[in-house]
């Protein structure tokens, strides 16, 4: 009880307000870098392919669907499950995986290669509150770009139907699945996010790390179920709203064995995502600013 | 590997004996003293893997302008970096009014660094790039503004504030990194080259600033190539060669200290060949050399206190009227060539 008293105690005295003046300052300034790079285009590029594909699905088949669903009562749940498998195999695997290593590695590795670190390090900031403000403008950067790009899939994918396309949307499951598909893609933001931030203050090259990450997460589901939890995508497999259908090698990337209830699953990639930041804070405390060595 | 070249390069204390070392040794223990308005390097060491960055550095450095000379390559820069935390000591501690550079949120309130490193975060215009610094303290918008604006006028970049930082001349990015690191009334300001690319009256105005500044009781530390500006405005300098501090202090002190070479000073006077053969007659005298004009005399002493002494004396008992005496050799210059010129030509 004392040491809780403490701890409230010390977290009272800490200067919430300045720092939370200085995290501002930080996202305005890279939320500007992070939207507007143009190295940033393969970025936008992943979030919205998807969409492109199914805006020309949707052109082509103008005029057809409301007939087609009055034909075939399984045609929406077929591009419900297409919108599934776009969602897993897509954005969960490639798209935000890729997205994010773009954005979180080039948070603190692009400042040093473009020399440009050392102007927030001679400011007045804890160098944990300027890794916690660019781990926010990336998550914002990250979120919005693919948050988008899985609402105007979902958006378009429903908007084929027509009436029935609406009906299903606000007075079916669609709503519940479209929030589900977005805090998924939340807390993928905020799990890998955490891991490349963390990588790219690790490695100079973050992008062989970044491999084996990804190889990880692939074949975590066939390691022992402890060993699984510390895989982002056990996590997010168990929240996606609508199951695929595994059969054979895919099943790999749809199926978990062993599932945690629900809000094990949403607390488990941001646990992770925490534990790693705080690794991310003693490595940015050591970081030093030696252009010449990159 | 690494261990075994710092230890040897330590063990022997690395250039000792080959330059002389002047004031360091006690420096550790004035250290010890009044830490809240100094900067104090303890024994610091920086090894980048193999390579030696600077090696047991011991200062305490008063408040005024410090100036920071030595060849490329001598440790200035990692120096200046050690102190503002850049980077970290192997070895050794720093502490900067009493603060550990450990600690930013603290250090830079009252530390202002403008570097060398001449880059810019893409975009930014030279007003942003002041604004954002104060937006990182925490200042809110209207203070930043007003401090923002003030610190561009004072290095007089008004007028070019609005266009980006990417289409300035090297002389005005210069400028523009200076507003940045005094834009926030900082207490000490570590200076690395500031003098580079700027045009002579820029110049002039920056001197004038730093001296300025000097005089309001900051510490200024300033690195620069440019000798015989960096001795206008320096209270005390500190010579740097190799990684090792060769010596500090007061550049006359530092100056005096430097026996192997006697002081030079020049005496213009009504019987220059009556006080040639007069301060000859000395041992500490080791030159006494008549002006081709005929109406002065260079005398070079190892003894410059016992000097002035015997020159006062001269003057009543022979009746020699002075116009001038000067020191031809107690400048920053001077000591610099005497201490490192014979072994780095080029700084």
């Amino acid at each position: 009880m004392t040491r809780l008293a403490e701890l409230r105690t010390t977290l009272a005295e800490q200067p919430w307000e300045l720092w939370t003046r200085q995290i501002a300052a930080v996202l305005r300034m890279d939320l500007r870098k992070n939207f507007l790079s143009r190295r940033g285009i393969w970025i936008y590029l992943l979030a919205f392919a998807p969409v492109a594909i199914i805006t020309l699905h949707v052109i082509f088949t103008f005029g057809h669907s409301e007939a087609m669903y009055r034909g075939s009562g399984n045609l929406m749940r077929g591009d419900t499950e297409i919108l599934a498998g776009i969602f897993q195999f897509f954005y969960l695997r490639l798209g935000i995986f890729f997205g994010c290593l773009g954005i979180f590695t080039w948070l603190f590795r692009g400042e040093i290669i473009e020399k440009s670190l050392h102007y927030y390090f001679l400011a007045p900031v804890k160098r944990e509150v300027l890794l916690l403000g660019k781990f926010v403008g990336g998550l914002v950067t990250s979120v919005t770009l693919f948050g988008l790009g899985v609402f105007a899939s979902f958006a378009m994918m429903y908007l084929r139907f027509g009436e029935a396309g609406q009906y299903y949307v606000f007075n079916g499951p669609g709503l519940g699945q479209l929030l589900a598909y977005l805090g998924v893609t939340l807390l993928a933001c905020i799990g890998y996010g955490a891991i490349f931030l963390a990588l790219s203050l690790l490695f100079k090259n973050p992008i062989i790390p970044a491999i084996l990450v990804l190889g990880w997460e692939t074949l975590t589901p066939v390691l022992p179920s402890i060993v699984q939890r510390f895989s982002i995508t056990y996590y997010l497999k168990q929240l996606c709203p609508v199951s695929i259908p595994g059969e054979g090698i895919l099943a790999l990337f749809t199926v978990v064995s062993q599932p945690v209830g629900t809000v094990a699953a949403v607390l488990g990639p941001i646990v992770l995502a925490a534990l790693v930041l705080l690794l991310a804070c003693k490595l940015v405390r050591k970081l030093e600013v030696s252009y010449v060595a990159e | 590997m690494s261990a075994t070249l710092r230890d040897r390069v330590q063990a022997t204390g690395g250039r000792e004996g080959t330059v002389p070392k002047i004031a360091s040794a006690s420096a550790a223990t004035r250290a010890q003293g009044s830490g809240q308005d100094r900067i104090i390097l303890e024994n610091v060491s920086k090894f980048y893997g193999e390579v030696l960055g600077v090696n047991r550095v011991n200062l305490s450095i008063p408040p005024g302008v410090t100036g920071l000379v030595g060849p490329n390559g001598s440790g200035k820069t990692t120096l200046m970096n050690l102190i503002t935390g850049l980077i970290h000591p192997t070895e050794g501690r720093v502490s900067v009014l009493g603060i550990s550079p450990t600690q930013p949120e603290e250090l830079f309130r009252r530390v202002g660094y403008c570097t060398q490193f001449d880059s810019f975060p893409k975009g930014v215009t030279g007003f942003s790039f002041v604004y954002n610094t104060l937006r990182l303290h925490g200042l809110d918008d209207r203070e930043s503004v007003r401090l923002a604006h003030e610190a561009l006028q004072r290095v007089g970049m008004t007028e070019p504030a609005l266009r980006k930082v990417a289409g300035y001349s090297k002389g005005m990015r210069q400028r523009i990194r200076l507003a940045q690191a005094i834009c926030h009334h900082p207490s000490v300001l570590i200076l690395d080259e500031p003098l580079n690319g700027l045009d002579p009256m820029a110049r002039a105005e920056s001197l004038e600033l730093f001296q300025a500044l000097g005089r309001e009781g900051l510490h200024v530390i300033i690195s620069s190539h440019i000798l015989h500006e960096l001795d206008k405005m320096s209270d005390q300098v500190i010579l740097m060669s190799s990684g090792y501090v060769v010596a500090e202090g007061q550049i006359h002190a530092v100056r005096t200290e430097v026996k192997e070479h006697p002081m030079q000073i020049l005496i213009r006077c009504s019987d220059p060949n009556l006080l040639a053969s007069r301060v000859f007659a000395q041992d500490h005298v080791v030159e006494a050399k008549l002006n081709e004009d005929g109406r002065g005399v260079l005398v070079r002493t190892r003894d410059a206190d016992a000097f002035y002494l015997l020159l006062n004396q001269l003057v009543v008992k022979d009746k020699i009227s002075l116009e001038t005496v000067a020191p031809a050799d107690d400048d920053v210059n001077s000591v610099y060539q005497y201490l490192i010129g014979s072994e780095n030509k080029t700084i």
